[in-house]
């Protein structure tokens, strides 16, 4: 089942999901890259019903180029934030969006930070957060090993733990995931962490498996 | 479980001697899972009027920027701000006005006038006004609220004592409600200032 979850650390915050496209019981894929670059020091990561994830986070991406265009200066990330709540909450008595979402940014003044928005469009700036069900086991393993300012080391090693303990504990675990960042140098992916990889083309491609039958045969 | 008890929610405002106090809450969850606990619930309006959302968390943000939009333009228009009153029955109006599909919050308007009196008043979600001498309460705690609201309030208290009866009305409270808690806030507000803490409380 999908998972997302984000921290802030010295200087830059991270946003990890996972990159499984499921429908019903089959998973269609494990690449698919759920975090969003909206410019050049913003990151939005989405989960939710996969079509309303799609066009929704490029709507958002859109409209916040849009802005920047216009006039000339980039949203900050609380602006970008709230613009996004917005839109989310408009159309949540019409035709909601079935997602959720963590913004990160990194803004010169304000330095990194972190937004939990979800599809009910409840915002609110944390330090760190989590969604879906992998935030049953991440909110108390960040509580625990969470700290204030830490070191891009660190956070990646909680990262990590975070990542094993979801892979170990969650009957529905995904088995990918994808790590960005954004800090002063901007929005960037920065890992993947993976158990599988896709098939590349259809499985008559792959080379033929030997039977133990024609093994036999031959000797 | 209601929509109003999706996120978790206590508020309180009690009337003291010329002063009024209104306090809440900190707790941001999704049912029993606890997503932050520095939520901000209760929100000025004017130097002298200020207003307290409980319930759906969207909800209290939607209403608290329409209602910061309407007072707004409120102020353009006439030059001076709204008087306790009047606002109370423009949140009403806002809530009525989604009488079929409505905003689950239920709002605690607390306010002085310019003569220094006191006002508080609560609504419900489509927006019944209740008039209130004495205290109001709201949220997934008001059922504790009301008892120790009942046993603890006194009329007429100056501005500390109301902090503390408020204060102690509001953590005695959360106690007994597993969704909210986990911290508060309490506003006094007298004619010539705003006295703003935090409380601590149990953060389990």
């Amino acid at each position: 089942m999908e998972c997302i979850f984000g921290l802030v650390g010295d200087g830059f915050a991270l946003v990890v999901t996972d990159t499984s496209q499921v429908q019903s019981i089959v998973v269609q894929k494990t690449n698919e890259d759920k975090i969003m670059i909206l410019d050049s020091h913003k990151l939005l990561g989405v989960t939710g019903e996969s079509g309303d994830r799609v066009q929704f986070s490029e709507y958002i991406q859109k409209n916040i180029l849009l802005y920047q265009y216009r006039n000339g200066i980039p949203l900050s990330t609380s602006a970008a934030a709230n613009f996004t709540r917005g839109e989310l909450a408009t159309a949540l008595r019409k035709n909601p969006y079935e997602v959720n979402m963590m913004i990160a940014g990194w803004d010169k003044d304000q330095g990194p930070s972190l937004y939990y928005l979800d599809y009910i469009s409840t915002l609110h700036k944390v330090e760190k957060g989590g969604m879906g069900y992998g935030a049953y086991f991440l909110l108390s393993l960040m509580d625990r090993y969470y700290e204030k300012n830490m070191s891009l080391e660190k956070a990646l090693e909680l990262v990590d733990m975070c990542i094993e303990e979801v892979r170990s504990r969650l009957v529905v675990s995904p088995p990918n995931f994808i790590i960005k960042i954004v800090d002063k140098d901007g929005a960037r992916e920065l890992a993947w962490r993976r158990t599988v990889e896709d098939k590349q083309g259809p499985p008559s491609a792959a080379a033929p498996i030997a039977s133990p039958m024609a093994e036999d045969v031959s000797v | 479980m209601s929509i109003t008890s999706y996120n978790g929610s206590a508020l309180i405002a009690m009337v003291g001697k010329n002063c009024f106090a209104i306090a809440s809450d900190r707790r941001l969850g999704v049912n029993f899972q606890t997503i932050a606990c520095d939520f901000q619930r209760i929100f000025k309006i004017h130097d002298k009027l200020y207003i307290g959302l409980s319930g759906l968390a969207t909800d209290v943000q939607t209403m608290h920027q329409r209602l910061q939009f309407r007072h707004k333009l409120y102020q353009l228009r006439e030059e001076r701000n709204m008087r306790p009153e009047t606002f109370a029955s423009l949140v009403s109006a806002i809530l009525y006005e989604k009488r079929f599909g409505p905003y689950f919050c239920e709002p605690i308007i607390a306010g002085l006038n310019d003569d220094g009196t006191p006002f508080i008043c609560t609504t419900d979600l489509i927006g019944a006004k209740q008039l209130a001498k004495d205290f109001v309460v709201s949220g997934t705690a008001s059922e504790s609220l009301y008892g120790a609201c009942e046993s603890m309030y006194k009329p007429d208290l100056g501005p500390d004592e109301l902090f503390e009866v408020i204060s102690q009305a509001l953590l005695a409270s959360v106690d007994r409600d597993c969704i909210s808690g986990w911290g508060g806030i309490v506003h006094v507000v007298t004619p010539d200032q705003v006295i703003t803490k935090t409380l601590k409380g149990r953060m389990d």
